[in-house]
């Protein structure tokens, strides 16, 4: 197979800059379009829900690059414009503004959309934090002290809820899960974040899904949940998950599901590749067919996108141990591997009750993640466990093995 | 190759370790970023690239 002459990146985040800057790095020096929707140059999201939204940093402290470091990637980038369709037998990407581009190669990098509750979207005082944009409206919402109630307790919502509480603002999180993170950590840990966020002032309302929200004047006032109960607020954040952008690959013979649908390169079809939050790959080491909307893999992946482009028959399988991280008040929550789906649960350093700690999560009688609150390196140590799946009674039989 | 490090970005990760680590350290309490070396010699080249390209907080800069 021979080099391709021109590739065209749909999505300019983490994942689209990543791809192109490993093309670039392994010396491609074909046209590389970079197509982004938003304005903004390539950003960062984490920050948004932590330092943008608490205001501790200045909104450019996100772009991923400065204008150097873009002009050197000598990018034809084409920013405020989306992929539209996609013609997989011409190999054009059709835009939003009617441009048509053509590519040898397309990464689909489209990332998600957060999840909206049906009928909020135009709702005054209703949230989502997915951008830039949604995190400046989310902050100024929040300087004015309002009684904001948090929908949904998955990352982003204990994110915001923490930093809403720094800010004294009055926060209720509600949350169809038993507890914090609980589909993704379990209950142990679920109950220890439960801990945290009381201890901080937040109400917690589990098990709890909500109905609606209220409106008044085209104004939100609240929440009404599930058996009639109703939470009184001035701000409302939806953070209740995400949806893949793929709605514009309809027709286009590449299969999309749950994401686009890859092989274990993260090759969706001839040509056609995806990277990030958007990209539904099979996974070789899991034996799991797997959808990460993290930042770290967002970058793997592009770099493993970009290489296996280049690689023609010598492409890699993408075999990453997935890295997430959460910064909660002093907490900083650190998991390798998938802890979700786990069927054991081990704490081997630290303890429940210091809230500091390391555990090992379970499949199959093998080691599948680890988790760490405020134990760095420790939880480093026990990484090696995920990395190579260990038979589960040899990791945890030796509980100081991982403290260094 | 002069490589920099911006320890209020970074978020502790420890990936720039995993993929570098002659060249990268963690602060033992909070995990923050520790540069053992600002002037890697050529066969840590390569790692250091990864390591800068992978970080998820962006927070270490390469000079070649």
């Amino acid at each position: 197979m021979s080099a391709p002459a021109s590739v065209v990146i749909a999505g300019a985040s983490a994942a689209g800059l990543s791809t192109a800057e490993t093309l670039r790095r392994q010396g491609f020096d074909g046209r590389i379009t970079l197509i982004g929707e938003e304005e903004h140059p390539p950003y960062d999201r984490p920050p948004l829900s932590k330092e943008i939204l608490s205001g501790s940093w200045p909104d450019e402290r996100v772009w991923l690059r400065d204008d150097a470091a873009l002009t050197a990637l000598d990018l034809d980038l084409r920013l405020g414009v989306r992929a539209e369709s996609l013609d997989t037998g011409a190999k054009v990407v059709r835009l939003s503004d009617a441009s048509l581009v053509s590519y040898d190669e397309l990464v689909v990098a489209t990332g998600v959309r957060p999840r909206r509750l049906p009928g909020t979207g135009a709702v005054a005082g209703v949230h989502v934090l997915r951008t830039l944009a949604d995190a400046t409206a989310l902050r100024a919402a929040l300087a004015g002290s309002p009684r904001l109630v948090i929908v949904g307790a998955g990352f982003l919502g204990a994110e915001v809820a923490s930093v809403a509480r720094r800010a004294g603002t009055d926060v209720t999180l509600v949350s169809d899960i038993e507890a914090p993170l609980s589909d993704v950590l379990g209950s142990e840990l679920g109950e220890l974040l439960i801990g945290v966020h009381r201890d901080h002032g937040v109400r917690l309302v589990t098990g709890a899904r909500v109905e609606e929200v209220l409106v008044s004047g085209g104004r939100a006032h609240g929440v009404r949940l599930a058996g009639g109960r109703t939470v009184e607020a001035d701000a409302v954040l939806v953070s209740i998950g995400s949806v893949p952008n793929v709605e514009w690959l309809a027709g286009s013979g590449v299969e999309v599901g749950n994401g686009v649908l890859c092989d274990q390169y993260c090759q969706a079809g001839p040509g056609v590749w995806a990277a990030g939050d958007v990209a539904s790959w099979h996974h070789p080491g899991l034996g799991e067919r797997i959808r990460i909307e993290h930042r770290t893999n967002a970058a793997e992946q592009g770099m493993a996108v970009a290489r296996n482009i280049l690689a023609g028959e010598h492409r890699a399988p993408f075999s990453p141990v997935p890295y997430i991280w959460s910064d909660q008040y002093d907490l900083k929550i650190q998991i390798h591997g998938l802890p979700r789906g786990a069927d054991t649960f081990a704490v081997t350093g630290g303890s429940l009750a210091d809230r500091k700690l390391v555990a090992l999560y379970g499949k199959d009688a093998r080691v599948r993640a680890a988790v760490g609150i405020n134990m760095i390196r420790p939880l480093r140590a026990a990484r090696a466990f995920v990395a190579t799946p260990t038979p589960w009674e040899a990791a945890t039989a030796v509980k100081e093995g991982v403290t260094p | 190759m002069h490589v920099t490090i911006d320890e209020d970005k970074c978020c502790g990760a420890g990936q720039c370790v995993l993929a570098a680590p002659d060249v990268f350290d963690q602060r033992e309490d909070d995990g923050i970023v520790v540069l053992l070396d600002a002037d890697p010699p050529q066969e840590q080249y390569a790692a250091v690239r990864d390591a800068a390209a992978v970080c998820p907080a962006a927070a270490i800069g390469v000079r070649e």
